[in-house]
């Protein structure tokens, strides 16, 4: 559990570290992701299973992924006034572009995947 | 003795100790409440846990700034957790790299609707420059989101605001949307419902299946990367229309 930790830390902090060397316009963790990913994917060329630990410490983390929102979301108390004062724009953007993108996203991906599949049963 | 109960009240609501286990105490009520309503998307843990706190710190005056003094170790983990998505997404290997092609072109597609239809429709509805740029980051994590609303010249807070309103309005509506468009592919709904609801959006994906929350990581992982690149120059250009 301990070991996973520094692990994941230890990329968050090389991604972090790459950001700002290199002007990155990119966060530190994503970074970090990146770079775990392309370990995983040398390591074991998508055969070889993830570290027992990792994989425990991971899924432990992510299980409860909700939870980590809560400490930004409550800063809404902070714009409770400007929300008010500008619903109707926030209230709409925030519906349609949710809702757009994920349908947009869905039908691109449904349209060619399936195109790659008839193409390799032809 | 009620003086002794004012002074220790006092004392306790400016410790860290005390903000942070309210936020764990929220989220083990919110997270009852979802079990309770047999997972139903309405029942959002985000969303209930935001409003229990909201409420606690309106009735006793606390400020944000105090509650996040506590509530920070919790945000910390973040960081970790976003390394941690590559785990997950190892696992759909195989899968990944006979996807390529068409999961970058949805991701263009979806991470452009995202970000093109919230200033416009915003910006149509009378919504103020500073909220605009605020709003454009939207779908994608929120420490991304706070970093980039801070270069084009939004609020960062409010940004993240707006990121965890979309995490919940698409964790929300996903599985109806879903069902509208007969999308059954997990994989194609998961990494559908990570470009667009980031975080909030995955962990959603991960209660409905594995491969579904694998790809969700992975969708938010490279609309993080993509909205992070291009959204500068985008709002630069857009920056004339929108004054």
């Amino acid at each position: 559990m301990i070991a996973a930790l520094t692990w994941l830390l230890l990329y968050q902090l090389t991604g972090e570290i790459l950001a700002h060397v290199l002007m990155l316009p990119i966060p530190g963790p994503v970074i970090g992701m990146a770079l775990l990913f392309l370990t995983l994917v040398i390591r074991g060329y998508g055969e070889r299973p993830v570290p027992k630990a990792l994989q425990q410490t991971a899924s432990t983390l992510l299980q409860h992924l909700s939870l980590l929102f809560v400490p930004a979301g409550t800063g809404v108390m902070l714009y409770l006034q400007l929300i008010i004062d500008e619903w109707l724009p926030i209230g709409v953007a925030l519906v349609i572009s949710t809702l757009g993108a994920m349908a947009v996203t869905a039908l691109i991906l449904r349209t060619l995947t399936r195109k790659n599949a008839e193409a390799q049963n032809a | 003795m009620p003086e002794r109960i004012t002074q220790t009240w006092v004392y306790l609501s400016a410790t860290p100790l005390f903000w942070l286990t309210m936020t764990l105490v929220a989220y083990q009520i919110a997270h009852w409440i979802y079990r309770r309503c047999g997972a139903h998307p309405l029942a959002n843990p985000v969303l209930i846990a935001v409003v229990l706190l909201v409420a606690l710190l309106q009735l006793t005056h606390t400020p944000y700034d105090t509650y996040f003094s506590g509530a920070q170790f919790v945000h910390f983990l973040l960081g970790p957790a976003t390394v941690a998505l590559a785990i997950p997404l190892y696992g759909q290997f195989q899968r990944l790299v006979g996807l390529a092609g068409p999961l970058l072109l949805a991701l263009v597609g979806g991470s452009l609707t995202a970000m093109l239809s919230a200033v416009f429709v915003g910006h149509w509805l009378g919504g103020s420059l500073p909220t605009l740029l605020s709003l454009a980051p939207k779908s994608v994590t929120t420490p991304i989101a706070m970093g980039i609303a801070e270069r084009i010249g939004g609020h960062p807070s409010l940004a993240a605001v707006m990121v965890i309103a979309t995490g919940i309005l698409g964790a929300i509506t996903a599985q109806t949307i879903f069902r509208w468009l007969k999308v059954n592919d997990d994989a194609v709904s998961g990494f559908a419902l990570g470009v667009a609801a980031h975080g909030i959006g995955t962990a959603r994906a991960f209660q409905l299946s594995e491969t579904m929350g694998a790809f969700a990581a992975l969708g938010m992982g490279l609309n993080g990367l993509l909205t992070a690149i291009s959204l500068p120059s985008l709002i630069q250009w857009l920056k004339p229309w929108l004054q």
